[in-house]
């Protein structure tokens, strides 16, 4: 990844200048620094992003938010290009609109986007995306290759995928890399920009890279302290909590009948905030928000997971766990 | 972060394992970070977090484990966390992103890469890999005598295929480079107790009074640095000392050189905006990366006139005001790298390098670093990443690396083809250099003559020689063929059909008939060519080749060869009219919203394939 990536301004400092452009014929206004991707959500224009997240500094991967700048020749990721003075940014350009359907198209021919929420659902649709012009499902994918950059031999009949088994290695959350999108989200919240485990990296090259932990050992012979950062980042459902999937399985996971209630750690004393997602009275999921001052959203492993003892029945009543 | 072992192995390598990183990163300092463990040792503290070797090395310690064992095993890769304070699964990560790196608990000790890539498709590598096969064993599977062999992309020595690179562990083993290889030769190189010589490089002209880049081979020894300088060596950094930092700048940008590594940049503009940063610490990058199918000039550059690749990359750090420079050599070219270390030893003991270059109290020195086995790594910020121990995935631009490149320092990144005219610049001077060429292109190409012609090898002409010059000049055709096409630039570049040969070979006149000279291949395919079967490779190499970060070429290159493959059997996917629609919006989003030249060019040659109806098109 870049070493280098210019952000939003985070700091609150008093901008020095600000910087004139145009957006989609609209002048705006912007102080410098500010990436295209702020702008146009400053403006209510809707921008597409899939490996963006508010609390990480963007990677510029995924080529959801591409937009089209005059006098560029390729077209520019939005998320991590700060917009300059003068600049003439297109956000619906033809040119756009085709990049953003091939990449939604793209992704959908070759992963599982089934959970990846409703703002993907609706893109597939407003854009276009036809995973199935790519032709019939390959039967499996996801072979590992011996060695980078040496593939098997293509007969094109059918579309690779990364159809793969989940893994189920640990009691905390599971992992189903045939949703994955190699968004990166997970490796920078485990890493740098929040965890500081590195547990995990992205491995192997081309269609072949993936999330792994070294020699892709199990998560209990990784370094991996279950802090459940890279499950919260995740934005595809290949990273679940073990209670939603095990809900999921038995057909029991219903976000309508869920509650979030806020509340603080009882752990330690930072203090970090809670979102309690209960299902049926029980605590399903705990979530920090994104925007939070202190959690930006991450949690350690007693808050994330140590919510076990609500569930014990006080003494004498009758014990309703599972 | 704490250094955390991997518990998926539970030691910190071998013996012989330790000794090769060690060889890399000199023996632990102490008990607490891999040193032996005695009693004593262990009652002193120590702060060894201040003298971690640097994270740069790390290349080079997984190529050292690959060299002496074989693979890099989960052991070592403990061992390497240790030394270096880095998480297994981040070296696990980069490791693995190489394609002549073995990951795993074991590997077999020797690896055959057969090229079977587009120009030795046409001089026999399908007999070799076929008689591989029935010697040693299926690709990919090891022999009962530990030989395991797989087709490999281009190994740069396409005049003279088919080309093998043979890796052997052992603690003294060289890597050996075969041409014009036979199933015999192969088995000769595995048995070999050291690396048999290389023949030397084919350059036809030689002695031809016109040649400016190739004007020293053959005529150097290049192992001999007296040889170099009676040749009139080091006499170009003599006059770039004379002009300044400034007047070589200038010098270059009246010149009117641009990069010869692809991108046609103005050297002179790159050189001023890196010598004009504020920041002090600038570096240079000598990019010997040449893995463009189809490419083998820079090798030849290497092989012959190393002492003028170190003599160039000196005065580019004179220009821009660095210290230290690189040579990043892909790790295909062992003969190469031995060459240019060797000239930067003698360079050094000299005084042409080190500390008071030519006595006139300037610091300049260089380190060559090489791969490990991925194109994308000769893209400039790859190259960067690389070097810096880490993946080798391209960062996106801006920032650009004159302000922001190796170790997030301004850096000046320059092919080997284009260094080289610098010494010419300052030799004759801008206005003569100028006077060859074309107006909006001066001076002279390297072109890669591979394929179908009477005499393959590397020819130097100048910009606007015509194709079918060009090719006249190799020989031309075997009597009573005839021509089919021509892959211009590589795979990233396009074919053109026998109506380019009078097309002159400049920037304009090309891109008018949609090709590029890029790194000047020209692969000639007469009427015996399977051109189906070049298509396919091309595809497969961008597939292959991908770093995998973005989705337009991860995805999109997969797409591409799929799609390929239908049109090669002549089993279109609905008509042939509807696949072909897919391929315009595949190669539309790859060129667009790709981050770096690999998956923006990538859909280049098959398009051109198509255009000119060779997959049924
Ligand atoms: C995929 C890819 C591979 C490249 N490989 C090489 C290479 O092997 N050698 C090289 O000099 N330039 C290569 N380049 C171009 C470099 O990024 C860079 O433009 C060049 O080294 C600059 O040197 P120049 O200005 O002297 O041409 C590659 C670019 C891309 C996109
Ligand atoms: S749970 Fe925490 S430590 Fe484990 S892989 Fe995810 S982010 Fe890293
Ligand atoms: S597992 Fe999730 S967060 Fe990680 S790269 Fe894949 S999609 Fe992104
Ligand atoms: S275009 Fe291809 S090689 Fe370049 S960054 Fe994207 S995935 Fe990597
Ligand atoms: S959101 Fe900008 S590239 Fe992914
Ligand atoms: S060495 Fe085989 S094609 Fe270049």
């Amino acid at each position: 990844m870049a070493a280098v990536r210019p952000m939003t301004r985070t700091d609150g400092a008093f901008p020095e200048r600000s910087v004139r452009a145009t957006i989609d014929g609209r002048a705006v206004t912007v102080p410098e620094g500010t990436t295209i991707l702020a702008a146009c959500r400053a403006e209510g224009t809707e921008v597409p992003t899939l490996c963006f997240l508010e609390n990480l500094a963007p990677v510029n991967v995924c080529r959801a938010c591409v937009v089209e700048v005059e006098g560029s020749r390729a077209l520019v990721p939005a998320c991590s290009r700060p917009l300059e003075a003068d600049m003439v940014v297109s956000t619906r350009s033809e040119r756009v609109d085709h990049s953003r359907r091939m990449v939604l198209e793209l992704l959908a021919s070759s992963v599982d986007m089934s959970l990846a929420g409703p703002d993907l659902e609706r893109w597939l649709e407003e854009y276009g995306a036809d995973p199935a012009r790519h032709g019939p499902l390959a039967p499996t994918g996801a072979d590992r290759q011996a060695r980078a950059g040496r593939h098997g031999s293509v007969a094109g009949e059918a579309r690779a995928t990364l159809d793969q088994p989940v893994t189920i290695d640990n009691e905390l959350y599971v992992r189903d890399y045939s949703r994955c999108i190699l968004c990166y989200k997970c490796v920078e919240a485990c890493g740098d920009q929040a965890q500081h485990t590195f547990a995990i990296a992205v491995a192997g090259r081309g269609f072949d890279a993936h999330i792994a932990t070294e020699f892709d050992v199990a998560l209990p012979d990784s370094a991996c302290v279950y802090c459940g950062n890279c499950v919260a980042v995740c934005p595809t459902g290949a990273l679940m909590f073990k209670s939603e999937y095990d809900l999921r399985q038995a057909d029991d996971w219903d976000a309508s009948r869920q509650t979030v209630t806020d509340t603080i750690c009882p752990y330690c004393g930072v203090g970090c905030t809670l979102e309690l997602h209960v299902q049926d009275n029980r605590i399903v999921k705990v979530t920090s928000p994104m925007d939070h001052e202190v959690t930006h959203g991450h949690l350690c492993v007693k808050g994330r997971f140590g919510f076990d003892f609500v569930h014990v029945p006080p003494p004498g009543a009758e014990d309703t766990r599972r | 972060m704490e250094t955390s072992l991997s518990a998926g192995a539970a030691d910190i390598g071998t013996a012989e394992e330790r000794a090769a990183v060690d060889e890399i990163l000199s023996p632990p300092p102490s008990p607490w970070v891999g040193g032996e463990r005695s009693p004593r040792a262990l009652h002193v503290a120590r702060r060894d977090g201040t003298t971690l070797p640097p994270r740069s090395l790390l290349l080079p310690a997984l190529r050292a484990l690959e060299s002496r064992v074989g693979v890099v095993s989960p052991g070592a890769v403990n061992y390497l966390a240790v030394r270096m304070d880095l998480p297994p699964a981040e070296i696990y990560g980069v490791a693995a992103f190489y394609a002549l790196l073995d990951v795993g608990e074991a590997a077999p000790p020797v690896k055959v890469h057969v090229c079977d890539d587009v120009a030795c498709q046409l001089s026999g590598a399908g007999g070799l890999i076929a008689a591989l096969r029935e010697r040693y064993a299926d690709e990919g599977e090891a022999s009962l005598d530990g030989v395991q062999w797989h087709r490999s992309p281009c190994l740069g020595q396409c005049d003279r295929g088919p080309a093998v690179l043979v890796q052997r562990a052992g603690a003294h083993a060289a890597d050996i480079e075969v041409v014009a290889a036979t199933r015999e030769d192969v088995v000769r190189a595995i048995a070999a107790p050291g690396p048999s010589p290389t023949p030397p490089a084919v350059v036809p002209q030689v002695g031809d009074p016109s040649l400016v880049v190739l004007r020293h081979v053959g005529r150097v020894d290049p192992t001999d640095l007296d040889s170099y300088r009676t040749a009139g060596g080091y006499e170009s950094l003599r006059r770039a000392l004379q002009l300044g930092p400034e007047g070589v700048v200038d010098w270059v940008a009246d010149a009117g050189l641009a990069g010869r590594g692809g991108a046609a940049f103005p050297t002179g503009w790159k050189w001023r905006a890196v010598a004009n940063q504020a920041d002090r610490t600038h570096y240079v990058v000598a990019n010997a990366d040449e893995s463009e199918p189809g490419t083998f000039k820079d090798r030849v550059i290497m092989e012959e006139d190393p002492f003028a690749v170190v003599e160039a990359l000196t005065v580019a750090g004179y220009a821009v005001g660095a210290e230290q420079g690189y040579i990043y050599i892909r790790a295909e070219y062992p003969l190469a790298a031995a060459r240019l270390r060797h000239a930067i030893a003698a360079a050094r003991q000299r005084g042409f390098l080190g500390d008071d270059v030519m006595g006139r109290g300037l610091r300049f020195d260089i380190d060559v670093r090489q791969g490990a086995g991925a194109y994308i790594c000769g893209e400039e910020t790859a190259l960067f990443n690389s070097l810096e121990g880490r993946r080798g995935e391209p960062r996106n631009k801006p920032p650009f690396p004159t302000t922001h490149g190796l170790f997030g320092k301004p850096t000046a990144v320059n092919n080997i083809e284009t260094l080289m005219n610098v010494l010419a610049i300052l030799e004759f001077g801008p206005a003569r250099f100028r006077a060859v060429g074309t107006p909006d292109a001066a001076g002279t190409r390297l072109f890669c003559l591979s394929g179908a012609v009477a005499r393959p090898g590397l020819y130097e002409a100048p910009f606007g020689t015509r194709l079918g010059a060009l090719i006249d000049m190799a020989g031309g055709l075997m009597p009573g063929r005839t021509l089919q096409g021509v892959l211009l630039g590589g795979a990233a570049g396009s074919f053109v059909g026998p109506t380019a040969l009078d097309t002159p070979l400049a920037p304009a006149d090309l891109k008018a008939i949609g090709a590029t000279l890029g790194s000047g291949v020209v692969v000639v395919f007469d009427d015996t060519a399977n051109l189906t079967g070049t298509v396919l490779r091309i595809a497969r190499f961008f597939r292959d080749e991908s770093c995998g970060q973005c989705v337009p070429c991860r995805v999109g290159t997969v797409r591409q060869e799929e799609l390929v493959a239908r049109l090669a059997a002549g089993r279109p996917h609905g008509t042939v009219a509807d696949e072909l629609r897919l391929f315009r919006d595949l190669a539309q989003v790859m060129r667009d919203a790709s981050i770096c030249g690999l998956g923006q060019t990538a859909a280049n040659a098959v398009d051109s394939a198509l255009r000119l109806g060779w997959l049924g098109g």
